[in-house]
């Protein structure tokens, strides 16, 4: 319904190839960015001295290890039914995956939404049901909104573990690492749907990085990419918002009061960026009984083993290429994944190999 | 993975339940985090729930920021 | 009460019988089943080659918006033979049932392979009946025997640099409607499978002296997996124009939500055509001129190159296109 007559997109590219500016590496801050920018083969098309950093933008790569632990655990030892959203199911955890333990009869079911999930709970009373939850704030608001439908209906076999990160603090960390060089950040579009356009407003005024949302459509994403390089050349340092369609500057409100009433931020590990201050959403006290945590995993501890070998870590923070992992290609393809990076298709990673540029 | 299509309102029951239609694929959308969009509106859906209300104004804003990008006439 | 299949349909005994009668001699009859042995005669082909293929049909679920099961069994065996340039002639059907299986559902499914095999010009002339526990199924296994008339030599092996890659229409259709119905994902639509017997639209071709290096039907795995077999079967590189592939905006849309690369999505009713560049245009023209292929385009050409499959992006970039890895699960978070 918003797209022009005539695609935008070629003339887009020829504006941003026509960039003369200081060098210039783009961080992309959402896995559908990672994987449009992949597909596009964007890479290969763009000016001399601009490229892009994939960052810590797909969900299921940077949860650690002890949170598929700990789904585990849960499908094997309590006998839940685990639901959870399809790339989570081929993550390794530190034995095995839920795909390999389903594959050995335990109960774990592929869902669209958390509100599948609990739809699951209801019509099977007699079963525990666990929603594995993951996410930014494009998904946190989601399941808080499901949790409060569990409760109204007081669904009492339906509980979640939630593994949602918050984003601001994981791009707040990357701009102070002195090993990554970020001089913009293509902001995600639908986690910005909900947090608005201000919150990156730190980032564009105390690190003098530019911020610009984009949308996922080629001319989208190139309209993004000429606003930050634009912004480069003048040598300023603003939020835009590239993406007016569904990115308003308070973002919504409704959702993230939602997020608020069900969740508190905590302290949260993630892979490749370690334990981040208030990075994690965590079920509030009022909401104990739904959440898996407490019910299920009280005093038991998963050590999460990073595979051996895997770079995932170093691939996340933007600090290795994904092809400059040992096991990329090799040992870690789609196929058999080594790394929750080759894992998802959004993974930067996976959208790597599966779009690789010829 | 962000679904980038907007998808339009066909029926909401009184439960706030959208039935969305996505060029043809519909599907039963909560509007629990939207609760003003109603029939006829455009939204924006993660994960089983509508995020944002597509602003018809908010639409134009996009084809604005292509022209001024591309330096064409606002008559195109 | 529903009537619904029990042990004794598969025990060999009256209740077999009964049902071979009712449901299958009744709707597949013809001269060489009712004999009713133990083995279909048939007679030998007078000159040319035979083309054999089996493929087992598990659906899940076995009735889908645009066909079921019955549709499947025998428009795969009966694609499977056009795909090597064989007139189908003779299909064999062997019926895996469970316990419980409503009878009706069966001859829903008998119902399709009858209809089915009529418009393909094959006969059903063999088959066999068992029944398991319940739990899943049903699942139908065909064989097939098709004719190649002799100088045919149409093979996965046969892409030649310069070849022009024709597609017969938007891809895509299947797959989604099948999973639309899938428990558990919960979306409705007006997309209807594209299953078809291929043969006709084929013979088109093949019969106007067209020469065709290589037909394809892009079923599991899609457009990407069935080009990749080409590309390494052929030793070429296969290029396409990735918005040349037909998708419809309702297909798009639903592999929008659930994170499907149109290229992975599976057909029952297209095929793939690699053909010499200077034939490619009579051939486009044959194939928009029969119903199953009024949408035919042309995708892409082959090339010199490593055997790998690589898509002009709307942009102008060149990416590699991988054939789908392990199951395909909507990626949502």
């Amino acid at each position: 319904m918003t797209t022009p007559q005539i695609d935008p997109a070629p003339r887009l590219l020829e504006r941003v190839q026509a960039y003369r500016g200081p060098p210039t590496a783009v961080m992309e801050v959402c896995g559908t960015h990672t994987v449009a920018i992949a597909r596009l083969g964007l890479r290969s098309l763009l000016p001399p001295g601009v490229r892009f950093l994939s960052g810590p933008g797909c969900p299921v790569c940077v949860t650690p290890v002890d949170v598929f632990d700990a789904a585990l655990f849960l499908v094997r030892e309590c006998g839940v039914v685990l639901a959870t959203y399809g790339d989570a199911v081929r993550v390794p955890g530190s034995d095995g995956t839920l795909a390999e333990a389903r594959a050995r009869g335990a109960d774990v079911r592929v869902v669209y939404s958390a509100l599948d999930a609990l739809a699951v709970a209801r019509s099977e009373p007699d079963r525990e049901v666990v929603f594995l939850a993951l996410g930014f704030e494009t998904t946190s608001p989601t399941v808080a909104a499901t949790l409060l439908a569990a409760r109204e209906a007081r669904v009492d076999n339906f509980s979640v573990l939630s593994a949602h990160k918050a984003l601001l603090p994981a791009m707040d960390a990357l701009v102070q690492d002195p090993d990554v060089g970020i001089d913009g950040f293509l902001c995600p579009g639908h986690a910005s749907m909900v947090l608005g356009t201000r919150g990156y407003r730190p980032l564009a005024d105390e690190h003098d990085i530019p911020c610009v949302v984009a949308g996922f459509e080629p001319a989208e994403v190139l309209a993004g990419l000429a606003l930050l390089l634009d912004q480069r050349l003048a040598g300023e340092a603003r939020v835009e918002n590239a993406y007016p369609r569904a990115v308003a500057p308070d973002g919504n409100p409704a959702a993230r009061a939602v997020l608020e009433r069900v969740f508190q931020r905590v302290d949260s590990r993630w892979r490749g960026l370690g334990l981040l201050p208030a990075s994690g959403y965590d079920l509030r006290p009022a909401f104990a009984s739904l959440d898996a945590r407490r019910r299920f995993l009280e005093g038991v501890s998963f050590d999460g083993r990073e595979p051996p070998g895997c770079r995932c870590a170093d691939v996340l923070r933007g600090v290795l290429e994904p092809d400059g992992c040992a096991l990329f290609g090799k040992q870690c393809t789609p196929e058999n994944p080594v790394g929750a990076c080759m894992v998802s298709s959004e993974g930067a990673c996976g959208a790597r190999h599966r779009y690789r540029e010829a | 993975m962000c679904v980038a299509i907007p998808g339009e309102i066909i029926a909401v029951d009184p439960g706030g339940t959208a039935e969305v239609d996505f060029g043809g694929v519909r599907r039963s959308i909560s509007l629990a985090l939207v609760p003003d969009a109603g029939p006829g509106d455009f939204v924006i859906v993660h994960a089983g729930f509508a995020l944002h209300r597509v602003d018809p104004a908010e639409a134009r804003e996009t084809r604005a920021l292509f022209r001024e990008l591309l330096d064409d006439d606002p008559a195109d | 009460m529903t009537e619904v299949i029990t042990r004794a349909h598969g025990g060999g005994g009256v209740q077999t019988h009964d049902l071979i009668r009712e449901v299958f001699a009744a709707r597949f009859s013809n001269p060489i089943l009712d004999r009713q042995d133990d083995a279909a005669v048939v007679d030998a082909v007078p000159a040319g080659r035979l083309a054999v293929t089996t493929d087992s049909f598990v659906v899940d679920p076995w009735r889908f918006p645009g066909g079921n099961l019955g549709d499947l069994a025998v428009c795969g065996t009966v694609n499977d033979l056009s795909m090597v340039g064989a007139e189908p002639r003779y299909l064999t059907a062997g019926f895996i049932l469970p316990e419980g299986f409503p009878l009706a559902g069966l001859e829903a499914i008998a119902d399709a392979m009858a209809r089915r095999a009529g418009e393909a010009g094959v006969r059903i002339v063999a088959g066999d009946t068992k029944v398991v526990g319940p739990g899943c199924g049903p699942f139908v296994n065909t064989a097939g025997v098709g004719w190649v008339a002799d100088g045919r030599e149409i093979t996965g092996g046969g892409a030649r640099p310069g070849d022009a890659v024709l597609l017969t229409g938007d891809v895509g259709r299947h797959g989604i409607a099948v999973l639309s119905r899938r428990e558990g994902v919960g979306f409705s639509t007006r997309i209807e499978s594209d299953v078809a017997p291929l043969w006709g639209l084929v013979a088109a071709v093949l019969d106007a002296g067209v020469p065709v290096h290589v037909l394809r039907d892009p079923t599991r795995g899609g457009v990407a997996g069935a080009l990749n077999e080409v590309a390494v079967q052929s030793g070429v590189e296969i290029e396409i124009q990735e918005d040349a592939v037909p998708v419809l905006p309702a297909v798009a849309g639903a592999c929008d939500l659930l994170g499907y690369d149109p290229l992975h999505v599976a057909n029952e009713g297209r095929a793939l055509v690699v053909i010499p560049e200077d034939a490619a245009d009579a051939a486009l023209a044959r194939l928009r001129s029969h119903p199953l292929g009024a949408g035919a385009v042309r995708i892409g050409q082959v090339s010199a190159g490593p055997p790998r499959v690589v898509a002009r992006t709307p942009l102008g970039g060149r990416r590699l296109v991988d054939p789908p890895g392990g199951e395909l699960l909507p990626r949502i978070c």
